[in-house]
């Protein structure tokens, strides 16, 4: 395992998003909207930070997995992994870049809701930290969904429908009580009762946990079956 | 003598049942340039992705500096340098946005940057994304990478496909100045004349066999059935005469009259070597 190999990953994604307007766009949109929302409309009896908490549970179950996904399947379409890996950079420092990257960008854009909502001290660091136990599973399922495309075509076909339901069931739950019933097995919603209170404790904790050890059990099973270049 | 670069022996690849490769042997010499022709098909990226371990072997050996290639490390990597049937470029990065990341990979100083863009003609084109280079420029970019750590093997696969003649040569001299710096490079190609300038040795290879070895001078004499000379006079006319003692006093009688624009012996080339051989085309 090489650090170096792993930072030039790194820094070579940093400088391809900002070209990017695809990825950049998944980073910038939520954060964006969350600040608009929030000053624009005020409703009588809407609950304290209501659009923060809204998009920033779309944000968790949206960017990183679309990202992740994204970037490896192009990396793959257009052979640059390929030429990566021939380059002897072994997959895990690649994905471990990747990775490392997603989570980053992902994290300033969690920062900006916290100062959106905000959090300060303690408080922000708690809500960056349910933050990033949301945006850490999502890019791990993003990564399960590159690594097993062939192309940004499958990719996305399968991108699509897995972000709408991490993404938006926990907004329909708040409506739907038998969607309410399924949501409460997934991350995002966990994420979105943590950061709104509405309900919070290990249960919570614990559900995430299952869900990220589930992308990763499944991460290790295709990397290891596939590879990363298959 | 020169030390061995790459050594395979009976080695055999199949896909769905069918050899891809079968019963592969081959010798490349440290800086070398060794041609592997043969048509759309035969094996040769195949044999490319075992030697450059991105593919394992059925069976057989394949040993780069005496290593297997499946076994290679970081250190033999940083060796070696490819050119692969697709670009594998950046489209939205800069040409040196493109090689920076390769410098920071092998740990090289950002210096070679520019050295190795002013080497393939790019310098002007550093701040361009990849993404809008012509076919040529992008395949110049391609090979300035593949050059940049200095490697001491040279994978190209079909390097100058497609390309037009102007940006060819100026590849086929890079490949030249390559060799002189002492790498050795294993070259594929369907195009005769860039295996007939460059390669020391040749390999035909047709449906996962090599059906001919050797040097490509020494290949095309051994095929030489017509044994006879042509001979352009200053008329215009084209004399065709038997390479032997009899045709003596013939070609000296026009080198008397002072008619002779050009005389070439008439062995086939390689691309009628291979459909001699074959009954087939190599492109």
């Amino acid at each position: 395992m090489s650090s170096r190999r792993v930072m030039a990953v790194f820094r070579k994604q940093l400088k391809d998003t900002l070209k990017n307007k695809e990825v950049l766009i998944q980073f910038l949109m939520f954060p964006v909207l969350s600040v608009i929302m929030s000053n624009a409309m005020t409703v009588p009896d809407m609950p304290a930070n209501f659009f923060v908490h809204m998009f920033a549970t779309m944000y968790v179950g949206m960017a990183p997995l679309t990202c992740m996904s994204a970037v490896i399947a192009e990396e793959k379409e257009k052979n640059t992994l390929r030429v990566l890996m021939m380059s002897n950079v072994r997959g895990t420092e690649y994905l471990l870049g990747l990775g490392a990257y997603v989570l980053a960008v992902c994290m300033a854009g969690s920062f900006i809701f916290g100062l959106q909502g905000g959090y300060r001290g303690l408080e922000l660091a708690g809500f960056m930290g349910i933050m990033f136990c949301g945006i850490l599973t999502s890019t791990v399922i993003g990564g399960v969904i590159g690594i097993g495309s062939r192309n940004q075509m499958a990719a996305t076909s399968v991108t699509v429908p897995v972000m709408m339901i991490f993404s938006f069931l926990p907004m329909i739950a708040m409506f739907n009580r038998p969607v309410a019933l399924v949501s409460r097995w997934i991350y995002t919603q966990q994420i979105n009762d943590l950061i709104s209170k509405s309900a919070a404790g290990w249960q919570s904790f614990a559900v995430i946990a299952v869900n990220a050890l589930a992308g990763i059990t499944a991460f290790a099973v295709i990397y290891k079956k596939r590879g990363l270049l298959f | 003598m020169k030390s061995e670069c790459i050594r395979v022996r009976n080695l055999f690849r199949g896909f769905n049942g069918k050899n891809v490769l079968d019963g592969i042997d081959l010798d490349v010499a440290g800086g070398e340039i060794f041609g592997l022709l043969g048509p759309s098909g035969a094996g040769k990226t195949t044999l490319i992705r075992i030697l450059t371990g991105q593919l394992k072997a059925d069976s057989g050996e394949a040993l780069i500096w005496g290593k297997r290639s499946d076994k290679l490390e970081e250190a033999d990597y940083r060796r070696i340098g490819a050119v692969m049937d697709a670009a594998g470029l950046y489209d939205r990065l800069s040409c040196y946005d493109n090689l920076l990341l390769f410098t920071r990979i092998y740990g090289l100083k950002p210096d070679r940057i520019a050295e190795a863009l002013e080497t393939v003609g790019l310098a002007d084109a550093a701040k361009k994304p990849a993404g809008r280079l012509s076919k040529g420029m992008r395949q110049r970019l391609v090979l300035a990478r593949a050059v940049l750590h200095e490697p001491d093997l040279l994978f190209l696969d079909e390097p100058t496909s497609g390309l037009d003649p102007k940006t060819a040569a100026a590849i086929w001299d890079l490949i030249s100045r390559s060799q002189q710096k002492g790498a050795a490079v294993f070259l594929t190609t369907h195009n005769m004349e860039e295996a007939y300038r460059l390669c020391g040795h040749i390999a035909l290879l047709d449906r996962g066999k090599i059906i001919e070895y050797g040097v490509p001078e020494e290949i095309c004499r051994k095929y030489d059935s017509n044994h006879s000379i042509s001979v352009l006079l200053k008329s215009g006319e084209q004399v065709i005469v038997p390479n032997m003692k009899a045709s003596a006093g013939q070609i000296r009688s026009y080198f008397e009259a002072e008619q002779i624009v050009s005389i070439h012996s008439q062995e086939p080339d390689l691309e009628n070597v291979f459909i001699q051989l074959t009954g087939r085309r190599l492109d």
